[in-house]
């Protein structure tokens, strides 16, 4: 039976007949590669991922986490799939190899990751977290804290978290009043308290490390005054146990298997070398916290739009295989009530819900591939102008790459369940649990809003609109080849040129309100907008990428193309419209009017 | 000790398995491949016996070209090396021309063990382990639980329906395996890396002295005559409980000759 987490036939489809991943391989820093182990180490994550990850999945959801007021209870299943997961030598996939890394190129990674999330997102947050904070302290540690943190994290004893919300400034990080205080030795001492904490406490690894942002007595004023600290649960050397306490579980929606919390910094409950205050070390300089997190942010964010895709892909294939065996109903065209029942396949409004699905999974998969090879591109193209160009066009993307498929991949959950009829509804099936898990993905890392938020106020303007710029030439190319393919390929390629000209055209209009608030109070609108245009020229390319080929898989990239284009993109053009007309309806409704 | 550990590519378990119309034999090339399944645990256990004895563990293959595939997981999950018979003339070979062509190689290594898994998912003849001992003059262990293999001994406990059986053999022997015996590893990222160096020998007919004519399938000794598809799931027949539904049940199964 086909794997209801992924479909590894799509997974080829895009790295090999569309992105040429093996062409990297040509590149010194993935030398070592070829596709034969990226064959290998995909074989891998579907097995480990299939075998002791997602049976599972299930549990995780009906067990949740525990806390006993000393110590987090975690069923037992989450720590021997990570450990699988670990001595597998995946976390370190990606990294690099002075690490004890493997330098995977990043596309590939995350075609990795994703059959882990896929299967079990829940579980597969604990090495998500560890991965970003590695990552980031790569970037910006000292090599001490490299060797000190990093390398236990990717031998999978130590994991790892990110610490930036608090009760009271989520998406608004600026406000964080987490102190960090300088001790004269090099170490610090923190205190606050720090909320939404993903695998903030558990026993699953020897140590837990997290990345504090906190603010240092003194230093400036709302963003620009947040530091980055690595703080242990246990102090590394002495084994002491730091001053960093879980005051309290969050009970979610989905996610269940991944603990989260709101952990307390430096309250006194324990005292290490004799006094209380949770110990911390400087990460880079003091007051460029956000930008280190930041770094790992864009990362994280193209992670999540991997996971919603993720998520999304298992629902639409659990809806393929239940239509094709659910008998219910005869053709519209039947008279005699005596006939067979049909699968429900054979109904045109399944195979619209089912066509939705297919051109959101897919369309979102093409797009995080697509990053991926991006930040490949990033770190080893082969010009200091290729280099750039790809940074660019990924901050560009990433807002994107975020939250369509956090939006549209949970469309598609939801459409799963509506194939299911009643019993999509029941904790039965698995599809209602895979859209609860995919809800979170439109809040965290940035909520949709500040994805648009980020897109319109920040991306599309950056360096005098040569982020825009960058991506409508792109596309553009993109176009061009479609228009000398000539027949459908063209047609399409006329209708992504079309909207893609009116969506930098409602640019200029939408900035030259001559009022922020106006121009970004329907950022909403515009990131839906360009979102779509975005995957429609995903599609397009896929369109090309199947050109001349025959078989059913072909097929039904063009039928998908086909949908998008016929069914999605037309969403744009009031979108646009509305954009254009600097609607104020938002902005003129009043709080005491609700 | 060195071991020997016949491993092979079968269409995967779960994939819809057929024969080809035209020479009757599997369609290959329709079907997503995997290592059978039963094989994992044989190369589990000769890698578990060289982690405790040291020694060498070689894999050995008969197979299409793709077969390589299987063979470089084999090497990932920490085979030393491998030896991949691969022939056109070998095509639609039946279990005793296969045993004849793995015996020719068995005859050019040096080993103390062959472990076999204990049958193939694919033909499910379950006759290799028996086809090699005869035609190499080797004891045979068979379905082995446990394995101890000491100086020139080995010993197995040998699964039966009742409990097991110890039996035991000098070396060189031949054991299969079944999957009571372990839990296979999963390769790791470092040994997919490793395997792409690890030695593989790739024999064509001629170079493994087998006798082209006594190989392939117009010279197989079995042949599959005819073969039809399996016929549709039929609907169920629905038993309504009317305080007779447990009487009703066992009719049935009786019907059926299941009772």
């Amino acid at each position: 039976m086909a794997s209801l987490l992924l479909s590894r036939r799509d997974l080829d489809f895009l790295l090999h007949e569309w992105l040429d991943v093996s062409s990297l391989t040509s590149r010194e820093r993935y030398a070592e590669h070829s596709r034969e182990t990226f064959d290998a180490v995909l074989d891998l994550a579907e097995q480990i991922a299939t075998r002791d990850f997602a049976p599972h999945n299930r549990r995780s959801d009906i067990e949740e986490p525990v806390f006993d007021g000393e110590r987090v209870i975690l069923h037992d299943e989450i720590g021997k799939a990570l450990r699988r997961y670990a001595d597998a030598g995946l976390i370190g996939a990606g990294m690099d190899k002075g690490v004890g890394g493997m330098q995977l190129p990043a596309v590939v990674t995350q075609a990795t990751m994703a059959w882990f999330q896929a299967a079990n997102v829940g579980t597969s947050s604990y090495p998500f977290l560890t991965i970003a904070n590695a990552n980031l302290l790569q970037a910006h540690g000292t090599p001490e804290q490299v060797q000190t943190y990093v390398v236990p994290m990717v031998e999978g004893r130590w994991f790892g978290t990110m610490c930036l919300s608090e009760p009271q400034a989520g998406s608004s990080l600026a406000d964080v009043t987490t102190r960090a205080e300088p001790q004269g030795d090099g170490s610090y001492r923190l205190y606050g308290n720090k909320m939404w904490i993903s695998a903030g406490d558990h026993d699953l690894s020897e140590n837990i490390i997290h990345l504090v942002l906190a603010k240092v007595p003194g230093g400036p004023a709302g963003a620009k005054g947040i530091s980055l600290f690595v703080v242990p649960k246990f102090l590394v050397g002495t084994g002491e146990r730091n001053d960093v306490v879980l005051a309290g579980l969050n009970h979610k929606m989905g996610y269940r298997g991944t603990v989260n919390a709101l952990l307390n910094f430096g309250e006194g409950k324990h005292t290490p070398g004799g006094t209380p205050g949770a110990v911390g070390f400087l990460v880079g300089e003091e007051h460029q916290g956000l930008t280190y997190m930041f770094h790992m942010m864009n990362e994280a964010r193209i992670g999540v739009g991997v996971g919603a895709m993720a998520l999304g892909y298992s629902g639409y294939l659990h809806a393929l295989d239940y239509a094709r065996t659910r008998p219910q109903g005869r053709p519209a065209d039947a008279k005699d009530p005596a006939t067979r029942m049909v699968p429900i396949i054979e109904h045109a409004d399944v195979r619209r819900m089912l066509l939705a699905q297919k051109s959101y999974v897919e369309g979102s998969l093409a797009l995080n591939l697509y990053c991926g090879r991006l930040v490949d591109e990033e770190r080893t193209g082969l010009t200091e102008e290729a280099r750039t160009r790809a940074h660019l066009l990924l901050e560009m993307l990433t807002p994107i790459a975020k939250s369509w498929p956090a939006q549209w991949c949970l469309l598609a959950n939801d459409l799963a369940i509506q194939v299911h009829g009643g019993y999509g509804y029941t904790r039965e099936y698995p599809v209602e649990q895979l859209y609860r898990d995919n809800r979170l993905n439109a809040i965290h890392e940035g909520t949709h809003g500040i994805q648009a938020l980020d897109l319109l106020g920040r991306k599309v303007v950056m360096q005098g609109g040569a982020g825009l710029a960058l991506l409508a030439s792109t596309i553009g190319e993109t176009v061009d080849r479609a228009l000398k393919e000539g027949a459908i390929a063209s047609r399409y390629a006329t209708a992504l040129s079309a909207t893609l000209n009116r969506a930098v055209e409602v640019t200029q209009i939408v900035w030259g309100a001559g009022d922020v608030a106006l121009s970004l109070a329907n950022a909403s609108v515009y990131l839906e907008a360009v979102g779509h245009t975005v995957i429609a020229w995903m599609w397009l390319e896929q369109l090309l990428a199947a050109h001349g080929k025959e078989g059913d898989f072909y097929d039904g990239k063009r039928h998908a193309a086909r949908y998008f284009f016929q069914w999605e993109l037309p969403k744009t053009t009031p979108q646009l419209d509305l954009l254009a007309s600097l609607d104020r309806t938002t902005l003129d409704m009043h709080d005491s009017w609700f | 000790m060195n071991i020997v550990v016949l491993v092979k590519q079968v269409p995967d378990t779960w994939a819809e398995r057929k024969l080809n119309e035209g020479d009757k034999t599997l369609d290959r090339a329709s079907v997503d491949v995997v290592m059978n399944e039963i094989d994992e645990y044989a190369v589990e256990e000769a890698l578990r016996i060289k982690e405790a004895q040291g020694g060498e563990v070689t894999i050995l293959t008969m197979g299409p070209e793709r077969a390589v595939e299987t063979i470089r997981k084999a090497l990932s999950m920490g085979a030393d090396k491998a030896v991949h018979l691969s022939d056109e003339a070998l095509k639609g070979s039946d279990a005793v021309q296969t045993s004849y062509a793995l015996g020719k190689v068995l005859e050019t290594l040096e080993y103390d063990l062959v472990i076999v898994g204990s049958e193939a998912t694919d033909s499910r003849m379950a006759t290799m382990g028996a086809l090699l001992s005869e035609r190499l003059g080797q004891p045979q262990l068979t379905g082995a639980r446990k394995v101890t293999a000491e100086g020139g001994t080995v010993t197995i406990e040998r699964q039966t329906d009742d409990g097991y059986a110890v039996v035991e053999a000098s070396t060189p022997a031949i054991i299969s395996v079944m999957e009571k015996i372990n839990e296979p590893r999963y390769p790791s990222f470092k040994g997919i890396m490793a395997a792409k160096s690890k030695p593989l020998t790739t024999l064509s007919v001629g170079d493994a002295g087998v006798d082209e004519g006594q190989v392939g399938l117009a010279a197989a000794p079995s042949q599959v005559v005819e073969f039809s598809n399996k016929p549709p799931r039929q609907a169920g027949q629905i038993v309504k409980d009317e305080g007779d539904g447990g009487t009703k049940i066992a009719e049935y199964l009786a019907s059926q000759k299941f009772v």
